[in-house]
């Protein structure tokens, strides 16, 4: 098939970045979106341009390197997948593509569709674990989770941390993600010793990273290629309620 | 150099106890006067890292990636191997113990694969502790699967991305240190270089992959935890990032590297589909649990699965290995895929394929139960190939995996640079030439939360304190010069031909002679072809822009550059092998119903390799084999 791709091109943080198109011929169906973009960067290279920068690592979908906006949706239009395990299958000859970055204020852009999500690792230093040293631990069997329980923390823990819930949500928030988080430790009793203090401090730290906050859109719950469920965001508010009213700091 | 791989005397079961007793300790208030530098942080180096700086040193842990969590290990599916015996299966430490030796076809060392076999409960433990959601019984209780070669269930796992979830666990607890301000995090910078001083590694070279700049990162000692050698092969099912630079440049500075030509074949991969191809995706060998693997009688039949009766299908893996079945070792699953498709029985476009049918499992247990434990796979695989494994039986084949070879190291995971330790997939140590499944989670883990701890103070102890050198030193300024000089030359030879064509070319010539199986005039023939592709690297690699940015293409043509010069290292260890076990299966080698050969008396040793300068031959130097324990046999799964 043939394409006509519009991508998002800026030389680095300081430049102003604008939309370039590039006619792309020849396409396969059992390509990757990244394959795709390979493709077009080896031609690129080849006349002496420059290619689009992009990340990408596992291409599995479980890494959470890759993301960019196509056509208007984070990881494009197949819901519960990663650009990478997104396929060309899903597009038709003669279509037009736009793709560009993750667009918030705290995912500044590096280079054309990069962007720098280093504000996640901040929310998670601040209180995204549970102190538990090595060497410290009871038997595996002397903590019994009960399975219903070890699903919905698998279902929150699920999370990539691609940042495709800030890039789809109209006020960048991240809410999705630090509930999800939040989530897979609160509902372990593991996670019980620290859940209150874990909570004000996540969202203290999301808040200074310039996320914004959550008016129900749900619209990072469609975008979330691991289908992580916004009743996270729920838990997660009375978390920090119970914290802000009843904490033990 | 002698080898002395430093094995603690005394009963097998001992060894490791009696060593932590005989360890030199390093006290609390004299650790923070030790700084530690991680390179990697994946399952090995996070684990390193966050139990490091627990215990007191000063760490600081670097990546090339945006984040800590992104390592490689993330992509694990299947689970992690512990000898609990939570299944009451008559599991023990001793039977991990000898199922890995003998997966390993008997060429890794005894005591290392004990202590890993030891340590590989209180893993569990730990990660339990931390949080990891694996998945429960109803009463609460972890549970286990099987996976190859193994006759016990003892593999715990998180749905089918166990990788992710240990590695959040280690990377939470690496976050937690860093927001403590006992680990220095260092993201997007890629090891260019080791620095070695009066012998002992004190730093290295790191170029920040945004700004281009070289600068240097001293300390006391060096932890390599950067994974294995898989892309050297282009296509595989490694990460685009993984590469053999931090091992390799290790390697130049006078680390033996061990083994490199045991590289595992998994043998259940989506097929390649195409020229574009990137790289392969893995479907979990869990799959093997509830999947039969059959190809049909005939050659070159071409009907739909549906429509080949059972009695026209080979499910040649539970004709073949009756005891095994379609839990065989990963080595030996490959090559009898690799056997059907050369015999012309292959499915799929190219012929290059085998079906993994659910439809049994699914009569038997019910779409519902088979969703549940591999729904997401399933998915995965429905994404990639537009086909439904619900109804159509998967299409697989075999695809480089994962790196027996690695860095040599001795008991305490120390290489031959005093000071530089290689821990997970970057050392050789506990594989022998295959790994069984789930056995790599559990020896990075093993690594990183309980062995390194204790080692890396046995050395401290011993060298003591001392300041650190100067970032003036002549051999830190002629490392960063190396280094820097090695970026220029790549944005300076103006040629024509793309980073990837070159890694693929190379990949495409390191499959075909030395890949499932060898020979030696392949082999041969591949130790004149490398040189010549590097060669042209040289003279026609076409980078653009410039090495004060962000520069993928820069950062690719680095990589591809020392790949071009390990391959020849690792086809030389092929071809100096003349015997066929696990991994390495060399043509020449094989009994008459086509199984790997051994030959115990002339290569019961581990090969480790050293540098001896550029276009110079390596020296071998022989680490026997002692196996005390256990009595080599040949390796059956009938």
């Amino acid at each position: 098939m043939n394409l006509r791709l519009h991508i998002w091109r800026q030389a680095g943080p300081a430049d102003q970045g604008m939309m370039k198109t590039y006619d792309l011929a020849g396409v396969n169906e059992h390509m990757s979106f990244l394959e795709m973009l390979d493709v077009l960067n080896e031609q690129l290279l080849n006349a002496g341009e420059e290619p689009v920068a992009f990340e990408h690592d596992c291409r599995e979908g479980i890494c959470g390197t890759c993301g960019m906006v196509i056509n208007g949706r984070p990881h494009g239009p197949i819901a519960r997948t990663t650009a990478c395990q997104l396929h060309m299958r899903s597009f038709k000859d003669g279509d037009e593509i736009y793709i560009e970055p993750w667009r918030a204020t705290a995912f500044p852009v590096v280079r054309d569709l990069v962007v720098d999500r280093s504000a996640f690792d901040r929310v998670i230093q601040k209180g995204g674990f549970i102190s538990a040293n090595t060497g410290t631990a009871p038997d595996g069997n002397a903590i019994l989770v009960p399975k219903t329980d070890a699903d919905h923390a698998m279902d929150a823990a699920a999370c990539i941390g691609c940042g495709a819930c800030v890039a789809a949500c109209p006020n960048a928030s991240a809410m999705l993600f630090v509930s999800a988080k939040m989530g897979h430790l609160s509902y372990l009793p593991q996670g019980q010793a620290e859940r209150s203090t874990r909570a004000m401090n996540m969202v203290l730290q999301m808040d200074a990273e310039g996320f914004g906050g959550c008016s129900n859109h749900y619209e990072c719950e469609a975008a979330c290629p691991k289908g992580i469920s916004v009743e996270f965001i729920a838990r997660m508010n009375r978390d920090v309620a119970a914290s802000a009213l009843f904490g033990r700091d | 150099m002698e080898l002395n791989s430093n094995i603690p005397s005394g009963p097998l079961e001992q060894k490791w106890d009696k060593h932590k007793a005989d360890m030199k300790l390093v006290n609390p208030a004299n650790k923070r006067k030790f700084k530690v530098i991680v390179v990697g942080t994946g399952l090995a180096g996070a684990s390193a890292a966050a139990t490091l700086a627990e215990l007191g040193y000063n760490v600081t842990a670097v990546t090339y990636h945006d984040s800590p969590r992104r390592a490689h290990s993330i992509a694990a599916q299947g689970g992690i191997n512990a000898a609990k015996n939570y299944q009451n299966d008559g599991d023990s430490v001793w039977r991990l113990f000898y199922d890995t030796v003998k997966g390993g076809d008997f060429r890794a060392r005894e005591a290392n694969v004990h202590r890993l076999a030891q340590v590989s409960v209180n893993i569990i433990d730990q990660c339990v502790a931390q949080g990891v959601p694996f998945a429960r019984e109803y009463g609460g209780y972890l549970d286990n699967r099987s996976f190859g070669g193994a006759q016990v269930s003892r593999t715990f796992y998180a749905r089918g991305q166990t990788g992710q979830q240990l590695l959040l666990g280690a990377y939470q607890a690496l976050s937690r240190q860093i927001g403590l301000g006992k680990v220095t995090q260092l993201n997007r910078r890629e090891m260019m270089d080791l620095i070695v001083i009066d012998g002992r590694a004190r730093g290295i070279v790191t170029r920040d992959l945004l700004t281009g700049k070289i600068e240097s990162v001293l300390g006391d000692a060096v932890l390599l935890c950067t994974g294995g050698y898989g892309n050297v092969f282009y296509l595989s099912t490694n990460a685009k990032n993984c590469n053999v630079t931090a091992a390799y440049r290790a390697y130049k500075r006078g680390a033996y590297f061990a083994n490199p030509c045991y590289t595992q074949i998994h043998p259940t991969c989506i097929p390649v589909s195409g020229d574009y191809q990137s790289k392969l995706t893995l479907m979990s060998e869990s799959l093997r649990n509830d999947g039969r693997i059959w190809v049909p009688k005939k050659h070159g039949d071409t009907r739909k699965p549906a429509d080949i009766p059972e009695n026209e299908r080979d499910y040649y893996l539970e004709r073949k290995y009756p005891s095994f079945g379609n839990l065989s070792p990963r080595d030996i699953a490959s090559r009898a895929a690799k056997e059907a498709c050369d015999d012309g029985r292959g499915v799929g476009p190219g012929g290059r394929g085998v079906y993994l049918d659910f439809a049994d499992a699914i009569n038997r247990l019910g779409k519902h139960t088979i969703e549940d434990r591999y729904g997401n796979l399933f998915e995965m695989y429905e994404r990639i190939t537009g086909d439904d494994p619900y109804s159509v039986p998967m299409r697989i084949y075999p695809a480089v995996h994962y790196t027996m070879g690695g860095l040599w190291v001795d008991y305490n995971l120390m290489s031959t640079v005093p000071g530089l330790f290689v821990l997970g997939e970057a050392n050789f140590s506990d594989h022998g030439a295959n790994r069984l499944g789930a056995s790599a989670l559990m020896q990075g883990l093993a690594d990183g939360y309980f062995v390194i701890p204790y080692t890396l103070g046995g050395y401290f102890g011993q060298v003591g304190p001392s300041p650190l050198p100067s970032y003036d030193a002549p051999e830190v300024k002629a490392a960063e010069k190396m280094a820097a000089d090695k970026v220029q030359s790549l944005l300076s030879i103006g040629g024509k031909r793309t980073p990837t064509s070159f890694h693929r070319e190379l990949g495409t010539l390191m499959w075909d002679k030395c890949g499932m199986a060898r020979n030696r005039k392949g082999l041969q023939e591949a130790l004149q072809e490398i040189p010549a592709i590097r060669e042209e690297f040289w003279k026609n690699l076409y980078v653009p822009g410039t090495g004060e940015q962000l520069n993928q293409s820069l950062e690719l043509a680095s990589r591809v550059a020392d790949f071009l010069e390990f391959a020849e290292v690792l086809v030389g260890d092929a071809l100096h092998r003349e015997e066929s076990c696990g991994g390495h299966f060399r043509e020449e080698y094989q009994t008459e119903d086509g199984e790997a050969k051994r030959n115990d008396d002339q290569f019961t040793y581990v090969a480790a390799w050293q540098y001896n300068g550029d276009g110079a031959a390596p020296s071998l130097h022989k680490e026997a084999l002692n196996f005390e324990n256990v009595h080599l046999a040949t390796r059956s799964y009938k």
